[in-house]
């Protein structure tokens, strides 16, 4: 019988690539998450899960420091720029995402605090120096601790200014003169923290008549991009794109990056006169699964292993001055020395106010 | 009669069971979250307030951006379709030595992530760069060339699914009974492809409308969208009415879209005569000189921004060096990374398993269902809400899924928000909609006489599925599993809201990679999305290899 004959291997064929296939897959399988021992990080120890942005870098080695005092895990979850962060722990405060928090800056603290997404915790072991960086308002310093900061300043490119010939500018005022047209990039304020950290340094300098600075700014062809790393990488002179703009706002501590191979010297440099302090804060979440964890992590993070592992980490100064900075910080990452405030409550009360009015005049 | 109720109303519930695990998966992790975070917008201090809502949308600025959004996003579509099509003839029709490299290269561009093409677009566009004397930086003209640029492997892929099987004799005969080229491209072909064609437009125009940072990227903050709209209300303004408002509207817009769609595409079904394992390419000739120039034009704007990654990874103090790519291997300068870029892209190609198995076992299911043809009208309509459903996560703005996942998804039974399934979850349901769009205009080409006459001479619906569906199927599943694999690799705006950080994906170590400052950081970054684009290139190229022998001869 041969028809049937070639039946039956035809059809044992065709099990024998249907087993080929279900093998393939499940060969699939065993790489995946899924199968692995991926999903089996044994819960037996303490963990605390710390909900931060996603500028979050920190050592494993400290990290394991933590462990090894307190016997906490430390589980992070990144979550967006601090605003997203903010939000998102207010959308959350009945459930919340997180055991602590470290990142909310001076610009959100009012909002998180208003929102009642903190419990009253301050780190009783927190060095001397933190107390000019608290928050002004009793409620809201009773529930933030203040861990590093980091002065925003407009960069500018030495190299580029001495070769054209131009003296370089060193005020905000200096940004909007006809010497400077065309030269100035800098990210949005409504799409970065930076750019807003910008943006109130001009409220701060010009009061009630901010909006006429950036009309005066974005007259004298001010350049907006979206994010830092856009302005920095693609339109600055002196960043990785080889740009048509020597002046960025970027961060005082950011000079210290652009030493040339072999060279002791950077080459660009921040203006102290154009500066807004952001400082980051930590704090204990109300209805936290863990709040003995979440308190441990807020007194480590102001301690000495946890503040000197900041610059290299994350770029900031430790609000700990008697930790030593990194050789190349210490002589070439200099803070202002009058950094432009706004006090946080106001910025709350009129920050969306604010953001509008700046993205009409700047959209035009 | 009753008989044939019966079975007609047994094979609508076999239908029904079939998609309901698809259904379920879109229910938990897109309806659920989606309508959680558009019902916290309804109510304002504790009371059910639809008015305010709608009041948002008589704004001006809201005007404003629906207008970009709809021009620019159907300028780009309609780009994309004209510039794919020659383009997808090309790579699937004509014998061209190296076709094979070349379908797998277009598709690199959609897998590249979005921070660094903006940086690399940016680059060649912005006034010290190549293409500076042309003005175009932060103009429309720059997002939708962007736009184009992500797209076209959508195009190129699901249209080549369906045009790479199609018999050519019908052509052939239109020719030789004396239809001139013209006359046979308008006649035979395009009516033969449009529903595959429909398919991919209405894809492109979604993902275009829900782009967001090539938007920001690109358009220097003078242009909103939607998108960035509800992005900005929710991360900065917190103002959750008027997100939920313009989430609302993007609803109402998508839906209108599927609808225009689905009303083309059937319009345009017919059964396809397929080619079986007969050659479907022929060697390339004289006349065929204008598609031939346009594809060696839109490769080399592909190429361009490609090109400039590749130039800007290799460059090191203003030397050429390696020295980005063996850094790969390290944690960056300074360890600032939790893992080493490496590491990370084993994470990354672990989660794409996992998110193509996903959406393959629901776009294949859903599939099935959507491209049978019931008589009943009222069936029929409930297979094209259902077809359309299915595209929804598409169109709607991943931060609203993003936030909804957090609010809705955190108590038991659902509380799923730190599980580590939630990643490949949430990239399957980005890459099932691609995975339908390739299968279904391929399963409805399928003459249903084929499996009327298997049915009844004695075949099991499962053996009818294997002797007549798969083998046309073939070919298309595996383009969709290489595409949904693609998909998953590149796959970085839920990812990063969901994944863990200790096991990072690499579009995700990318991107915090772009934002630290530094040459070398950004080095690495430039280097990482190279090795992304290249791996996924070779992903797909050896997906497209494997072929099982038997059974297309069945």
């Amino acid at each position: 019988m041969p028809i049937s004959r070639a039946i039956t291997t035809r059809r044992r064929r065709m099990s024998a690539t249907l087993l080929a296939t279900l093998l393939a897959i499940a060969l699939l399988a065993s790489c995946s998450l899924g199968g692995g021992s991926a999903g089996s990080s044994a819960s037996t120890a303490k963990t605390v899960v710390l909900a931060t942005h996603d500028s979050w870098a920190m050592s494993p080695k400290v990290l394991r420091e933590f462990t090894r005092r307190s016997g906490y895990t430390v589980k992070v979850e990144k979550n967006g720029d601090a605003g997203a962060l903010t939000n998102k722990l207010v959308l959350t405060k009945g459930s919340p995402i997180a055991d602590a928090t470290f990142g909310i800056d001076n610009t959100f603290a009012s909002r998180a605090v208003d929102q009642g997404v903190l419990t009253a915790y301050r780190a009783p072991h927190r060095p001397r120096s933190a107390a000019s960086y608290a928050l002004p308002d009793p409620k809201e310093a009773a529930r933030m601790t203040p861990i590093d900061y980091g002065d925003v300043c407009v960069n500018i490119d030495d190299v580029w200014f001495r070769k054209h010939r131009v003296t370089p500018p060193r005020t905000l005022d200096d940004l909007a003169r006809p010497a400077y047209r065309n030269l100035f990039v800098t990210p949005g304020a409504t799409t970065s923290s930076p750019g807003l950290a910008f943006l109130l340094a001009t409220i701060a300098k010009y009061g009630k008549d901010w909006p006429a600075y950036w009309r005066r700014l974005m007259a004298n062809g001010t350049k907006l991009t979206s994010g830092w790393s856009d302005a920095y990488d693609v339109d600055f002179t002196a960043g990785g794109g080889h740009g048509s703009r020597p002046i960025v706002l970027s961060y005082a501590s950011s000079p210290p990056f652009t030493i040339p191979k072999g060279a002791s010297r950077p080459t660009t440099s921040a203006l102290l006169d154009t500066c807004f302090r952001q400082v980051e804060y930590a704090g204990v979440l109300a209805g936290a699964r863990d709040p003995a964890g979440a308190k441990a992590f807020v007194d480590f993070m102001t301690q000495r292993s946890f503040q000197a592992a900041l610059p290299e980490n994350m770029y900031v100064f430790p609000v700990d001055r008697s930790v030593s900075l990194p050789p190349d910080w210490a002589k070439f990452a200099r803070t202002a020395s009058k950094p432009f405030t706004v006090p946080p409550a106001e910025i709350a009360r009129n920050r969306d106010t604010w953001l509008r009015q700046w993205g009409e005049i700047t959209s035009r | 009669m009753s008989r044939q109720t019966s079975t007609r109303w047994s094979s609508g519930l076999g239908l029904l069971a079939l998609a309901a695990v698809p259904l379920a998966v879109l229910g938990v992790f897109f309806v659920l979250p989606v309508a959680g975070m558009v019902g916290r917008g309804f109510f304002t201090s504790g009371s059910f307030d639809p008015v305010g809502v709608l009041e948002i949308l008589g704004r001006g600025q809201v005007r404003r951006v629906l207008w970009f959004t709809l021009w620019a996003s159907t300028a780009a579509t309609a780009v994309t379709v004209v510039l794919g099509v020659p383009v997808t003839f090309v790579l699937h029709r004509l014998r061209l030595p190296g076709r094979r490299v070349l379908r797998a290269f277009v598709v690199m561009p959609f897998v590249m992530p979005t921070v660094v093409v903006g940086v690399a677009f940016r680059t060649l566009v912005a006034s010290s760069g190549p293409l500076g004397r042309w003005h175009l930086d932060g103009t429309p003209v720059a997002i939708i060339a962007a736009m184009v640029f992500f797209n076209l492997a959508v195009v190129v892929r699901t249209v080549g699914a369906l045009w790479g099987g199609l018999d050519r004799r019908r052509e052939e005969a239109a020719a030789a009974l004396g239809a001139s080229p013209v006359q046979v491209l308008r006649t035979v072909t395009l009516p033969a492809l449009m529903p595959g064609i429909v398919s991919a437009a209405s894809v492109v125009f979604l993902f275009c409308a829900s782009s967001f940072g090539v938007v920001l990227t690109l358009g220097g903050l003078r242009y909103s969208t939607v998108e960035t709209e509800i992005y900005l209300l929710t991360t900065q303004f917190l103002d959750l009415r008027a997100a939920s408002a313009l989430s609302v509207l993007q609803l109402v817009v998508v839906c209108a879209l599927l609808y225009v769609a689905q009303r083309t595409r059937t319009a345009q079904e017919q059964v396809l005569d397929r080619a079986g394992h007969r050659h479907t390419t022929r060697r390339p000739c004289a006349r065929d000189w204008p598609v031939l120039s346009v594809t060696a034009g839109v490769l080399a704007f592909l190429a361009a921004p490609l090109v400039t990654l590749v130039a800007r990874s290799l460059q090191v103090d203003g030397g050429w060096s390696l020295q980005s790519y063996r850094a790969l291997t390290t944690t960056g300068p300074g360890g600032a990374l939790l893992v080493t870029a490496s590491q990370a892209l084993a994470n990354s190609w672990r989660v794409a398993v996992d998110a193509t198995l996903l959406a393959m076992l629901l776009g294949v299911l859903v599939s099935v269902v959507v491209s049978r043809r019931p008589r009943a009208p009222l069936e029929r309509r409930g297979l094209a809400v259902l077809d359309a459903l299915f595209m929804l996560p598409l169109g709607v703005s991943a931060v609203t899924v993003g936030f909804g996942f957090l609010v809705t998804l955190d108590r038991p039974p659902l509380d799923l928000r730190s599980s580590v399934l939630l990643v490949p979850i949430a990239q399957a349901m980005v890459a099932l909609p691609l995975v339908v769009r390739t299968l279904s205009p391929v399963l409805r080409s399928v003459d249903p006489r084929q499996r009327q006459a298997a049915a009844s001479l004695g075949a099991s619906p499962l053996r009818v599925l294997v002797t007549v569906d798969l083998p046309t199927l073939w070919r298309p599943l595996l383009a969709a599993t290489g595409f949904a694999f693609a998909v998953s690799l590149g796959e970085f705006g839920a990812t990063s809201f969901l994944v863990r950080p200790d096991r990072p994906t690499l579009p995700v170590v990318i991107y915090q990679l772009v934002s630290r400052p530094g040459e070398q950081s950004f080095g690495m970054a430039m280097a990482a999305s190279v090795v992304l684009g290249t791996v996924t290139v070779a992903a797909m190229g050896l997906v497209e290899r494997v072929r099982i022998g038997s059974l297309g001869t069945l």
